[in-house]
């Protein structure tokens, strides 16, 4: 079962590989992991995509807290959430499937943002199951490169407040 | 007050913190605090190597339940210090090590004596730091110590860059230190300590088992005091010896691998299990699916990591041991329905039981009237110590035979390096029990094998006046790794037979200390009596029995229910 965690740091240096030591050494696994500055700049948020059981899901957030620089630790899956995830696609388009390449990219609302001769670059923002969809279309007019960020999230707001 | 260099700043933060002795070796990052600390009145106990620094100052810190403190120099000084630190990390002892840096232009550029120990510290301290600004200097030191000593205690190391130290600086105002990323749950929920004690009330075969989170909390007197108001049986961890006193009728002794036959059937028989300050280690539970199967468990532990990590827990309590304790005494206090002695009666049947198992399997050895049995040589230690004496011990069949046959009656008599299990321990935590107590008398229990793993320390005891007392139990083997290859490799003795060992008499001699030999039963107890008496260092060498193997045995892997018995 996939997870998604989002935990607020202290923002300072070595922090993130204690996160990422925790990980290795404890044999928990990391899908994807994004880091960054807040608000308050000593203070960064960090989204990690773990799987495992219940049990192992509820260690990592026992041992995210053990950490003297970790402050909060939130499961989103828990909630109500948004998630996001931006990817860069390098997909061939010759002159046969150049026009099938820009319908796909309308499709998911997605951006050519760079253009050769026998390519299109295409930036693409969504949930994780939007740009599998994307990859598996575009797969067999052939990627040539794929950059992904990485999930971030974001519980929704409690609408009754 | 004017501005003081960053060395005389640490020195000034240690005696803050009521340092007194801290253990070190010094090099060149670190020259500038050495000379500091010559101006103080903190005492720096000289070691032969970095390791046994950090373990000197472990022991330091189990026997007087103080922080302990180790200096060691930048590069191999640092690194050196790892074992001890993983050592005291595995065991959550409170420990402030503080390492020399090259100075801080140099780092990064693989400068000499440069290691990133920051970093090679990270999976096996609380907390780690690299100080890189001087005004975070004292402050950093003060945090230090708040977590060592805090919550689930640990150590913490802090990197000192050699030119931060040599910075001068405003010594600042002592403040309250919080860190709003790390508050410990000391107080147990209400509600939890309600179900945890009607759970108790119903148990018709409760059982505690009891480690060393007991002994770190000062919970001793809270542990007797359910155990006997509520009659439950203790079973003990090998960190958690000395928390109940071995000797009473309740106790049944250690568990797991080398346990008891009466813990380990108690705990696979029981309906409860109470588990305060201990952590299911698989020394205690052997195979997990066949661990305590008919109980509910009832978990106290400062940590959440502990709780339900290993073993799924029923009623979680996340607090101080001591507070948890207590707190479940006065709610049995304040139990109008609760009786002592109806409820002595109602547990009758399941300590006939018990009572039943000790009959049949208590733990013994076959004795004999010449060759010398290490268990005889520990009764004996015991018996002539009236069981008052700090033991510390190495790893392996020595520590083993002491858990099982020294009975200890009180906390923070036995130093033993229970989770990492490392060799060499037992010398230099005995010179820093030594140190903490300079009154009492500390016996290492080593082995031939271990013993020459951290041997130049006795010149650390013999300069620092510590009359350490060594009992070499002496196989001329690796006997915990030959046991294993007796049993489960057909005797095939590979690279555990030492067939030059030094002649520990004469080597004691060589470092200025007292050595004694026994090679019989009947030299024992006047080879145990002369040290005993003799206020300097002793090597005591028992040439013991050379293929007694440590029983009851849990093979690996196996339930607790199927021992190996003598």
């Amino acid at each position: 079962m996939k997870h998604t965690f989002s935990v607020l740091l202290q923002n300072k240096p070595g922090v993130l590989s204690r996160v990422t030591g925790l990980f290795s050494g404890r044999g928990f696994n990391i899908e994807s992991l994004c880091v960054a500055e807040t608000l308050d700049p000593k203070v960064s948020c960090l989204t990690v995509v773990s799987r495992g059981d219940e049990a192992i899901i509820e260690q990592i957030n026992k041992q995210l807290n053990k950490l003297i620089d970790v402050i909060k630790v939130s499961e989103i899956n828990s909630k109500e959430y948004v998630e996001r995830e931006m990817v860069l696609i390098r997909v061939k388009a010759e002159a046969s499937t150049r026009a099938e390449v820009l319908r796909v990219v309308d499709i998911f609302r997605g951006k050519v943002v760079d253009v050769s001769a026998k390519s299109y670059a295409i930036e693409l923002t969504g949930s994780d199951s939007k740009i599998q969809a994307v990859i598996d279309i575009l797969r067999p007019i052939g990627i040539k490169e794929i950059v992904r960020t990485g999930t971030i999230a974001m519980a929704r707001a409690n609408k009754n407040k | 007050m004017g501005k003081i260099s960053g060395s005389q700043a640490i020195v000034k933060c240690l005696q803050e913190e009521g340092v007194k002795t801290i253990f070190g070796y010094p090099g060149g990052a670190v020259l500038d605090l050495f000379d500091a600390l010559m101006d103080s009145e903190i005492t720096n106990v000289l070691v032969r190597h970095e390791q046994g620094a950090v373990h000197a100052a472990d022991g330091f810190a189990r026997v007087s339940g103080e922080v302990g403190v180790a200096l060691l120099t930048s590069g191999p000084g640092a690194t050196n210090g790892v074992t001890g630190i993983a050592t005291a990390y595995m065991d959550s002892i409170p420990l402030v090590i503080l390492t020399g840096q090259v100075p801080r232009a140099l780092i990064g550029n693989d400068a000499f004596q440069e290691v990133d120990i920051v970093g090679i510290t990270r999976p096996c301290t609380k907390h780690n730091y690299l100080v890189n600004d001087v005004d975070d200097l004292v402050p950093t030191l003060r945090e230090a110590f708040h977590i060592a000593r805090t919550g689930r205690p640990g150590p913490v190391l802090v990197d000192l860059p050699k030119d931060l130290v040599a910075t001068k600086l405003l010594y600042p105002e002592k403040t309250p230190i919080h860190i709003s990323s790390y508050q410990p749950n000391f107080n147990p929920h209400p509600v939890q300590v309600e179900k945890a004690c009607h759970r108790i009330l119903q148990a018709k075969r409760p059982v505690l088992y009891v480690g060393g989170g007991v002994i770190s909390a000062n919970a001793s007197e809270e542990l007797t005091t359910l155990a006997e108001k509520l009659s439950i049986p203790v079973t003990m961890t090998l960190m958690g010896l000395g928390s109940y006193p071995g000797s009473h009728r309740l106790s049944m002794g250690m568990l797991g691998m080398h346990g008891t036959y009466t813990a380990n059937m108690a705990v696979a028989e029981c309906d409860l299990l109470i588990a305060v300050g201990a952590r299911f280690d698989d020394r205690v539970t052997g195979k997990l699916s066949d661990f305590a199967t008919k109980a509910d468990i009832i978990h106290i532990d400062i940590d959440p990591t502990s709780i339900s990590k290993n073993v799924k827990v029923d009623i979680p309590i996340v607090a101080d041991c001591r507070n948890a304790l207590t707190a479940l005494n006065q709610w049995f206090a304040r139990e109008k329905s609760f009786n002592p002695t109806e409820q002595a009666e109602k547990l009758a049947p399941w300590f006939a039981v018990i009572a039943g198992w000790t009959a049949k399997h208590p733990l013994g050895y076959r004795d004999d009237n010449q060759v010398i049995k290490p268990q005889y040589v520990i009764e004996t230690l015991h018996r002539l110590t009236e069981g008052k004496a700090i033991i510390t011990t190495e790893v392996g069949q020595n520590q083993m035979w002491a858990a099982q046959f020294h009975k200890f009656d009180y906390p923070r008599h036995f130093v033993t390096s229970g989770g990492l299990g490392t060799m060499g321990f037992g010398l230099p935590a005995a010179i820093g029990a030594q140190m903490a107590f300079p009154e009492r008398t500390v016996i290492d229990i080593a082995g031939d094998g271990s013993i020459q793993m951290n041997i130049q320390e006795l010149a650390t005891a013999r300069q620092f006046k510590c009359p350490v007392k060594i009992a070499i139990l002496n196989n001329g083997y690796l006997g915990m790794v030959r046991q294993w290859q007796e049993l489960f490799y057909n005797k095939r003795y590979a690279s555990t037979v030492m067939n030059v060992v030094p002649d520990f008499v004469e080597l004691a001699k060589a470092y200025g200390a007292v050595g004694l030999r026994a090679t019989t039963r009947q030299e024992v107890e006047p080879v145990i009596r002369e040290a005993l008496a003799t206020a300097n260092v002793v090597i005591m060498d028992f040439r013991i029995e050379q293929e007694e193997g440590v029983y009851p045995m849990v093979p690996a892997g196996k339930a607790t229910t199927e021992m190996l018995l003598v």
